[in-house]
């Protein structure tokens, strides 16, 4: 407490991992995998109804290179998966992947030769978001509880 | 005499047999007359669209294969399905490609999934599956659960990634001699060939569709695209699931009107068991359906202007979809995936307040329409990038078993809603916008009028909205009311028979062609019954399958920044594309 006193009331302290956390997690570049139903979903969160702006993640990115976090929309078939797979590669780190509905997450009621069983069976996943699509209120909820992660989580940089 | 009967006489003992049933005629024929009936048919009858080409695997029976054709005439708006029995171990055919161009890849699609093979096609290889997957999935013997993944656990060096063809082995190029490394052009500059992949993870290929084009200097000469990449197996799931265990799988085939997938399986049902619903159903069923095909054409008109940069109005009309969304949520209790249907009726009736919130979302849907055609219509930059772009003419369109909002751009009026008015369609007042030119802007056009002519029609049918029941009364497939399931013995039972597995829906054996007019075309769901409770075949006519089967057609030759307004205007809908 020294330190803080020290510093008069212009200045706070603050861990550094904390500062980056908070940094992080308000200046999400998201690069919408869309692929299904879920994408009607992703284009309602994304609008000025549900508005996902508000949360800081508003700006799409087009090129995994420039995003941090991969929103898988919808169903992966295995025709599909090696490009899923490329596109993660591709992204630089820190990374994070929320799975948006439940076919991203477990395959949902596909059960069958052509679609993937689950995309954390090929990628690392840090939130699953249930629904068949989910509402855009579910996306946000999802979006709320993977900053809370970043924020809390070890920052590499 | 009836056209059966003078096909019999023309191919005599051809013809294995005839039949008309639920008011669809049916010719069996052999093998070896194929291609001369169906010349016969589309020089001298007018059968001028192909509508579908699949197999029906009948496991135990001898030959095992059906190859079912629906052939629709324009002129005299008559079906005819022809039939060919192939045995598994001499499952060849001779292919149409000659006489549709849509035939390309319906048969691509029959040889992936059944193995029978189309002799002389051009360029049979897989559609829907990928390089490296051994067996043909729809195949009865084809366990549903067997995976064969690319990449991640269970995957082999087979089907890896790098098997992939690369995109200069799968063009086919006109002019072999341009295939040269270099071309030298007037100005001395050389020119090559340059080979660019779009998709299917690329933001224009809305994540599922690749597009590979072969580029001199800006112009594509040469194209291939490749679907499949949301290959869900709609149609092996069906042939697992009850009758109605089906409805939320149609939801997902064209998942931007889904209501109106929901429509068409439950009538293609109701079909078999040859019954008719309530006249309050009808109606709700048209009401819903309608709202369903504006929800489509929103999105789609919002989709690609913002792929032009007019990102202003996708923010706009996706606004008003919100409005048609609540409304819809308020009938059937979900946004998108609704399952409102139910095999001899609905799942519930209109919400009491429906009527005034009709009104309401429609007076703001209105508003917003115009608001995105006074931005929209006459703006140069998107009128030029559309007006003559992606032209395609009747004759083509047809060929190409174009249907709905991209075949009527080309002034072709087939509407299913008008040719074989189902439902209560032919109680409304409502006009089929046509095009001129048959390109990007005409497409647009259609689209922005249909929203006005849907609104209209709901309107009409709030205003004389009969009473009555929503459901048929058929113990054969309508769930008796909760309060005598749990107070009398007999609805407990007709309950237990209906729920039950082994039991559940049958419709009677026999098949049936359900036609309607999806957001995109014309929407077929032709279902084949044994009788029992899980249908032996479910087919979907997906309308966008022969729009993107097209697109190689529509492209070539134009300009690459002109593939992206193209691929917009056709609406493709991955749902309903790979099923």
């Amino acid at each position: 407490m020294g330190i803080a006193n020290s510093l008069g009331r212009d200045a706070i302290t603050t861990r550094l991992d904390a500062a980056i956390g908070w940094a992080r997690k308000y200046s999400l570049f998201q690069y919408p995998f869309a692929t299904a139903c879920c994408s009607m979903e992703y284009m309602a969160v994304a609008c000025s109804h549900y508005d996902i702006d508000r949360f800081g993640a508003g700006l799409p990115r087009w090129s995994p290179r420039q995003a941090d976090l991969l929103m898988v929309v919808g169903t992966i078939s295995h025709k599909l998966a090696p490009v899923l797979c490329q596109v993660y590669e591709q992204m630089c780190d820190p990374k994070w992947v929320l799975s948006f509905g439940v076919c991203a997450t477990s395959g949902g009621f596909y059960d069958n030769y052509g679609t993937v069983q689950g995309i954390d069976s090929i990628i690392p996943v840090d939130i699953y978001v249930a629904g068949c699509p989910p509402r855009p209120e579910a996306v946000l909820d999802g979006l709320i509880k993977l900053q809370k992660k970043i924020q809390g989580e070890r920052q590499e940089y | 005499m009836s056209l059966l009967q003078e096909l019999s006489q023309e191919f005599g003992q051809a013809v294995l047999s005839t039949h008309a049933r639920l008011g669809e005629e049916t010719v069996v024929l052999q093998r070896k007359r194929l291609l001369d009936l169906i010349r016969y048919l589309k020089n001298k009858r007018g059968f001028d669209f192909l509508m579908d080409l699949t197999v029906v695997d009948r496991l135990e029976e001898v030959p095992r294969f059906q190859v079912v054709y629906h052939l629709y005439a324009r002129e005299t708006n008559r079906r005819l399905r022809i039939k060919v029995q192939v045995a598994a171990k001499d499952a060849h055919l001779p292919t149409l490609t000659g006489e549709y161009r849509i035939a390309d890849w319906l048969e691509r699609e029959a040889w992936d999934m059944y193995g029978v093979v189309f002799d002389g096609h051009p360029d049979l290889r897989r559609i829907l599956m990928y390089e490296g997957f051994e067996g043909y999935p729809l195949r009865k013997d084809y366990p549903k659960e067997r995976r064969q993944p690319r990449v991640g656990p269970g995957s082999t060096e087979k089907t890896a990634f790098d098997k992939t063809p690369s995109i200069a082995d799968v063009l086919v190029l006109d002019d072999p001699d341009t295939s040269q490394a270099a071309v030298s052009s007037g100005t001395g500059i050389k020119e090559e060939i340059m080979y660019l992949n779009l998709g299917p993870s690329h933001p224009a290929m809305h994540g599922v569709v690749r597009i590979s084009v072969a580029l001199k200097g800006e112009t594509v000469i040469a194209s291939d695209v490749e679907i499949g990449y949301m290959h869900r197996c709609f149609e092996k799931e069906a042939e697992t699931h009850s009758y109605t265990g089906v409805i939320p799988y149609t939801d997902r085939l064209n998942y931007v009107s889904p209501l109106i997938n929901n429509v068409g399986y439950a009538m293609a049902v109701e079909k078999l068991f040859e019954v008719e619903t309530p006249e309050r159903c009808q109606y709700v069923r048209v009401i819903m359906s309608e709202i369903s095909r504006i929800t489509d054409h929103l999105t789609c008109v919002g989709a690609f202007a913002m792929e032009l940069g007019a990102f202003t109005i996708f923010l706009y009309l996706m606004k008003s979809r919100e409005y048609l969304y609540d409304l819809i949520e308020d009938v059937t209790g979900a946004r998108l995936t609704t399952s409102y249907t139910r095999i001899g009726g609905l799942k519930g009736d209109l919400s009491p307040d429906f009527k005034e919130k009709c009104r309401e979302a429609f007076r703001k849907v209105r508003e917003d329409i115009q608001e995105c055609d006074n931005l929209l219509s006459r703006n140069r930059i998107f009128f030029d990038r559309m007006r003559g772009v992606g032209v395609i003419t009747p004759e083509d369109a047809i060929s190409c078993g174009f249907t709905g909002p991209c075949l009527r751009a080309a002034g072709v009026a087939y509407d299913v809603r008008k040719a074989e008015p189902y439902l209560v369609y032919d109680r409304f007042d409502f006009e089929v916008p046509l095009g001129t030119d048959g390109d990007c802007y005409d497409r647009y056009q259609v689209r922005m009028m249909e929203m006005e002519q849907s609104m209209r029609i709901v309107e009409q049918a709030l205003r004389n909205l009969p009473g009555g029941p929503i459901c048929l009364d058929d113990k054969r497939m309508t769930l008796p009311p909760k309060e005598l399931v749990y107070t009398t013995i007999e609805a407990l039972m007709n309950h237990f028979k209906l729920i039950m597995d082994g039991h559940g829906i049958r419709p009677p054996a026999g098949e049936a062609y359900m036609p309607v007019e999806g957001g995109n075309g014309e929407l077929g769901f032709y279902v084949v019954s044994d009788g029992t409770g899980i249908p032996a075949r479910v087919r979907v006519r997906a309308p966008c399958f022969a729009l993107v089967a097209g697109l190689s057609h529509l492209i070539r030759g134009r300009m690459l920044a002109d593939v992206v307004p193209i691929f917009g205007s056709i609406n493709m809908i991955a749902g309903e594309l790979d099923r």
